[in-house]
């Protein structure tokens, strides 16, 4: 593949996330952190998002797997999870972690379930999509070519 | 699944239909009341009027035939009162007369009066003796056929008034049981009606059912023995009047006999005064046997009844020689055994007395000379009439000659006038002769019959029952019906002597029709109807059954329906996890080296991989709103904001099939409104989805808000997409040009247009107005049902399975609004919905593009549009980013012209496509570049295009006539995008120089960054290092608390909200209250105020309240916003 189909392609993928709604204007505003003194701003943060978040889920997973599940511990790492995938702009994780959080508070244990399922889905989508963009971004780099701008407006 | 929703609220459903059945029932038994009193009610009255009538028939009758009689025994001595009348002339006759005839009407007056007219014949002592003693006579007999009518009618006037009170008794007995009938029935409903209430169990219906039949029964029975009853008043009645038919036939023969024979009797008498007077009275004789028969044979016609008369003499047996030489023959002896020939008698033995006859009729000339004494009847008869001076009979005897059954009539004569009161003695001694008369009983009895009516009907009988022991019978037979008899008695004038008659009909009663036939229908009727409500009832008994099972039936299809969203539910879910997978792989295996055809089938498995989840969310959501758990979320959402994300996404799709798209929010409607915008997303593209998918290469989709206040005050309204709404039902005046169907068809049927509500609450109304296919009118009325799509070829046609509209129903209904839609086919779909929000005006922090909003107030901007709905979608999208004063043109051609004045300090220009054209354009500009002579900025030109090729657009662009192309739907971001980069680089540095100024006032500041999650960190550390501050990085709040404590050489403090251990409102209050201590301590002109910012997702007023109460001193929602942070931090650092 030449430079710049390399380079339409993942202009289409990204924008394919918008429409998705994998990811929301806060990933572009991230891309847009990203300059010559931080080159892998994005896929820093990303990873960290990541290494988190498997930290987090799996936490999830075991408390809610509890004979008596403690509402109390499950929550504030609902939030976490949510606070970080709106970092991100992870915009279907951190919906679905809406919705767990409001199941948590109603402290429905099935329903937590599968949000948790559904959490999950949503993360490995995104962490698929990302990973997906990064091999894009690094094929591209590696080819020499620029990673183009995306542009405002998804 | 249309079930489910039918029985979403079933108990209100069940209640609704029972207090129908409770009405129906109530209503059913009121009826039953009516009826059942009205039934009594003619009962009683039909009973009552029967025995009035039946009285006064009764009543009527026997007056009726009392006047037959009294008029009779008149008419039977009509020629004595005409020579009564003659006679007495004059004085008060007349008037007596005159009262008898008033008399008819009642018995007793008769009575009165008939006696007063004997009593004034008594008076009259000048009378002739004649005319006295047959008057007397007459008179008697009358008195006694008046005195028995009475007491008969006394009798039977007593009788009647048992029978009507016994009647009464009988029907008040009725009445009762009526009413008591009347009262169980009452108390059967009543218990009916409350245990309907209490439970609906199948046993009560089955006892219900029982009752009923019971009741069913109860009313058979007093039918039937209501219709008996009436049988037997009926018949009882006609046998009474059969009886009285009788008594009063006989009564009448009984009278006539009795008249004819005193008549008779009347004139033997005479013919003894005659023989009397000429006989003895003169000498010689004037009467000799010869003359005396002559003169009876010529006079018969006066004496009907008598066979003969004869007249024998008084003689002694010293007598008897002298006598029997002067008639030369011997007195001869009767005998009883022959009595054919008189000369065959022997002579009369020798006795004290003779009677031997002198004179004879003809008919019995026989009897000449033989002694009357010497037959014992005779003798005796002969002895008593002399003792008596009246008529005497013999008993009946077989008559000589004739055979008959016959009585002998004698009559004294006395050779003086002797007073009335002589005694018997005197009377022996007087006695000179005797007249003799012999009755021939049948045949008298036989021609009086033959004179009357109705002579066939009944047969007679007479008796003499003078020895009570030995009845003799002296005429008629023993034939007709011997059940019913009548006995009249008879006085021939001699009191020694009783007869009577009996009388009875001649036929046995014929079968009283009349008795039977109407029971006899009541009978009929009363089965029919029974019958009938029999059927009733058992039908009645089988809907019950019915209804029971189809409730059994309907629960159970509720419990499936429910076990069914259910099941759909957890399956569409669990399908879902392992698509999801699925389409990764699929993802990644495109994502690696594939050559053509296989990145082919890898795209097409992805693709189907794609529909099948959105179906299967499409279902889930069907699934859950079914089982009643999709609840709404209630977040601030900017409106405008979704919409222009819903259109950018569709945008795409539309653009491929040439439609173009519109998005028009009113003016009225506020920029922040309460509710879930996620469904609400998901309706709006779910509508703009269908038209896009039945829109075919033409026209547009046009999606507009506005408040359902603003429909229902139309006429003051000034939004001009709502004007043209509601001018005409079809119109071409739409966003395309192409005619589409009005919305305000649907808005009609709202509902919620009707009622208000309440003042924190909005309704929206969106139409989404397309100029598709339309909906055929037979499939309009199930669009909205699950997977029913308008035929079974549109899915072919158009694919999808048609879940979508159903889906969005329920949103709406969730939402509390209503959805409707207009269609012609070939012309359009306009579909409306209405829903509530809730209206937050304090929450204006939504607006995005806040900052770029006031670059660009002020400016002064035309549209060149030839339609002028587009015209009017564009200005709205103008008017969001700030632009005020707007005009509009409908062509280049008319702004040149007729705006000119217009055109002076326009800033912006912005022209449709469809209106370009060149050399207007040309003209048009020339006259916008003199007119902008005096300013230094020439008014930008902007085409607003729907649908480039590359190609078109480049060859726009470089010919240099326009300054920007701007792609249709319109947007926010992108319309700012656009005038940023055209309105000229001034105002684009000025934007440029924001983040500058960011960067300037935090450049070198020291920033903690407080959150447990190291993305965020990241990310904030990230966002705060570009503006070059110095950023150290915490990650719980204990470590904040410890960094924070005073003396340290923080600026400001970014903190999370929530944290594990210890949460950003009690990290704040510590070190609040570590640099209260210090600044005591201190004491020192420095205070101790690190600023603190909040930083949360949850942009919620309450949040932030409970920010500035715990001492924080502002927020900032994450992820940063340029914009935002810059107006929080600079409060702190712009100094």
């Amino acid at each position: 593949m030449d430079l710049v189909q390399m380079q339409k392609s993942l202009q289409d993928y990204t924008k394919s996330l918008f429409l998705e709604g994998v990811l929301d204007s806060q990933f572009l505003q991230l891309q847009q952190l990203q300059d010559e003194s931080n080159p892998d701003f994005v896929s820093q943060v990303v990873t960290l998002f990541f290494q988190d978040s498997d930290r987090i889920l799996n936490d999830l997973s075991l408390s809610l797997d509890q004979q008596v599940v403690d509402f109390k511990k499950v929550d504030p790492h609902v939030h976490q999870l949510k606070g970080s995938s709106s970092s991100i702009g992870a915009q279907r994780v951190k919906n679905a972690c809406v919705v767990f959080r409001n199941f948590c508070e109603q402290q429905n244990v099935e329903a937590c379930h599968r949000c948790l399922q559904q959490v999950k889905q949503e993360y490995y989508l995104v962490k698929n999509r990302l990973e997906t963009l990064f091999k894009l971004e690094q094929q591209i780099v590696a080819s020499g070519g620029m990673i183009p701008a995306m542009e405002l407006g998804f | 699944m249309s079930i489910a929703c039918e029985l979403s609220n079933p108990n209100l459903k069940k209640t609704k239909a029972e207090t129908i059945v409770g009405n129906w029932t109530s209503k059913k038994i009121l009826l039953f009341r009516v009826l059942c009193g009205l039934v009594c009610i003619s009962l009683v009255l039909w009973l009552c009027l029967s025995f009035y009538v039946g009285s006064l028939c009764i009543c009527n009758k026997d007056a009726e035939s009392s006047k037959g009689v009294l008029f009779r025994n008149h008419n039977v001595t009509r020629s004595e009162i005409d020579a009564m009348l003659s006679l007495f002339f004059d004085s008060n006759q007349v008037t007596s007369f005159e009262c008898r005839k008033e008399s008819n009407p009642g018995m007793w007056e008769s009575y009165g009066i008939t006696c007063s007219l004997s009593t004034r014949l008594e008076k009259d002592e000048e009378a002739k003796r004649h005319v006295a003693e047959l008057m007397s006579s007459s008179e008697a007999s009358i008195l006694d056929n008046l005195e028995e009518n009475v007491e008969k009618e006394e009798d039977e006037s007593g009788h009647q008034d048992v029978l009507f009170y016994l009647m009464n008794k009988w029907h008040w007995w009725f009445v009762l049981c009526v009413l008591v009938a009347a009262h169980f029935i009452f108390e059967f409903h009543r218990r009916k009606e409350v245990s309907f209430l209490q439970d609906k169990q199948q046993t009560q219906c089955k006892r219900d059912g029982k009752l009923r039949k019971n009741m069913l029964l109860l009313c058979i029975i007093a039918g039937v023995s209501l219709s008996v009853f009436w049988f037997w008043h009926t018949n009882e009645k006609i046998l009474r009047q059969r009886r009285e038919t009788l008594t009063n036939m006989c009564e009448e023969r009984a009278r006539v006999l009795q008249d004819q024979f005193n008549v008779s009797m009347n004139h033997v008498h005479a013919l003894s005064i005659l023989v009397s007077t000429f006989h003895h009275g003169k000498t010689p004789s004037a009467i000799d046997q010869k003359t005396f028969s002559e003169y009876t044979e010529r006079t018969n016609f006066e004496r009907p009844l008598t066979s003969g008369v004869a007249y024998a003499l008084k003689v002694t047996h010293s007598e008897r020689e002298k006598f029997e030489k002067e008639h030369g023959w011997t007195i001869k002896k009767m005998n009883p055994e022959d009595q054919t020939l008189v000369h065959e008698f022997d002579p009369a033995p020798v006795q004290d007395e003779y009677a031997p006859v002198i004179f004879a009729q003809e008919t019995v000339s026989h009897l000449v000379s033989v002694d009357m004494m010497s037959g014992n009847e005779d003798r005796e008869n002969i002895l008593r009439a002399r003792a008596l001076g009246k008529g005497v009979l013999t008993s009946p005897f077989q008559l000589l000659k004739s055979n008959h059954l016959g009585v002998i009539l004698t009559f004294a004569v006395y050779n003086t006038n002797l007073p009335h009161d002589a005694t018997e003695e005197e009377r022996i001694q007087a006695t000179i002769g005797y007249l003799g008369a012999s009755y021939d009983m049948p045949s008298l009895v036989e021609k009086l019959l033959q004179q009357l009516a109705s002579k066939q009907t009944i047969s007679v009988n007479v008796y003499d029952t003078t020895n009570a022991s030995s009845v003799i019978k002296m005429y008629g037979s023993e034939v007709g019906d011997m059940s019913e008899e009548h006995i009249s008695s008879l006085d021939f004038g001699d009191p020694f002597r009783k007869h009577e008659m009996h009388c009875r009909f001649t036929q046995k009663p014929p079968i009283p029709w009349l008795a039977i036939m109407p029971p006899g229908f009541a009978l009929v009727i009363t089965f029919l109807l029974g019958y009938i409500f029999n059927e009733a009832i058992n039908r009645i008994a089988t809907v019950e059954e019915d209804i029971r099972k189809v409730r059994e039936l309907k629960a159970r299809a509720e419990a499936a329906d429910v076990a069914k969203s259910q099941f759909l539910a957890t399956v569409s879910h669990e399908i879902r996890t392992p698509m999801v997978g699925v389409l990764g792989m699929l993802k990644l295996l495109m994502d690696t080296d594939l050559d053509a055809k296989q990145m082919d089938f890898a795209e097409t498995a992805h693709g189907s991989g794609k529909d099948l989840i959105s179906l299967i969310n499409e279902v889930l959501d069907q699934a859950k709103i079914e089982s009643g758990r999709l609840e709404l979320e209630s977040v601030p959402f900017d409106l405008r904001f979704l919409l222009d994300n819903i259109s950018s996404l569709l945008s795409g799709k539309a653009a491929e099939k040439g439609i173009e798209l519109a998005v028009y929010v009113s003016s009225h409607v506020p920029a922040v409104i309460i509710g879930d915008p996620g469904r609400f997303r998901q309706i709006i593209t779910n509508l703009v989805g269908n038209s896009i998918k039945f829109t075919q290469e033409k026209g547009h989709i046009f999606i507009s808000v506005h408040l359902t206040n603003e429909v229902r005050e139309p006429f003051d309204t000034e939004d001009e997409i709502l004007k043209q709404r509601l001018g005409s039902d079809e119109t071409c005046n739409t966003l395309s040009g192409y005619p589409a169907v009005n919305a305000t068809g649907s808005w009609r049927n709202f509902r919620t247009f009707q009622d208000h509500i309440s003042s924190d609450k909005i309704e929206l109304l969106v139409t989404v107005e397309d100029t598709g296919v339309g909906i055929p009118f037979e499939a309009q009325s199930r669009i909205f049902t699950p997977f029913m799509q308008a035929d079974s070829s549109t899915s072919r046609t158009y694919g999808g399975t048609g879940i979508g509209l159903s889906i969005s129903k329920r949103l709406v209904e969730l939402m509390q609004g209503e959805i409707g839609f207009v269609s012609k086919p070939g012309v359009g779909t306009t579909f409306s919905f209405t829903g509530v929000f809730g209206k937050d005006s304090s929450v204006t922090a939504l607006e995005l593009f806040d900052q770029s909003i006031h670059e660009f107030q002020g400016l002064k901007a035309l549209v060149i549009d030839s339609r002028n709905i587009r015209a009017e979608v564009t200005r709205y999208h103008l008017q969001r980013v700030g632009i005020s004063s707007i005009d509009i043109a409908s062509s280049l051609g008319t702004a040149s012209t007729s705006c000119a004045s217009k055109l002076v300090n326009l800033d912006l220009v912005l022209v449709d496509k469809d209106a370009w054209n060149k050399e207007e354009y040309v003209a048009f500009s020339d006259l916008l570049n003199s007119g902008q002579e005096t300013y230094t900025r020439p008014p930008k030109i902007l085409l607003l295009a729907t649908f480039t090729t590359p190609l078109e657009l480049s060859e726009i662009k470089s010919s240099g006539l326009v300054d920007e192309v701007l792609m249709k739907p319109l947007r926010m971001s992108v319309l700012i995008c656009c005038l940023q980069e055209t309105m000229g680089d001034g105002k684009k540095r000025q934007i440029k120089r924001k983040p500058k100024n960011l960067g300037s006032l935090l450049r070198g500041k020291h920033i903690l960054v407080v959150d447990d999650t190291v993305v965020n960190r990241r990310v904030a550390d990230a966002v705060l290092r570009k503006y070059k501050a110095l950023v150290t990085c915490v990650d719980s709040g204990k470590a904040a608390v410890a960094m924070l404590k005073p003396p340290h050489d923080f600026d400001a403090c970014f903190m999370d909200l929530q944290m594990p251990e210890m949460d950003g409102f009690e990290a704040t209050r510590r070190v609040r209250d570590l640099e209260e201590e210090m600044n005591k301590k201190t004491d020192q002109s420095r205070k101790w105020h690190t600023p603190i910012l909040a930083m949360t997702a949850d942009v919620i007023q309450a949040t932030n309240e409970k920010c500035i109460k715990c001492g924080m001193d502002g927020f900032v929602s994450k992820p940063f916003e340029e914009e935002e942070l810059y107006s929080s931090v600079a409060r702190f650092f712009d100094k």
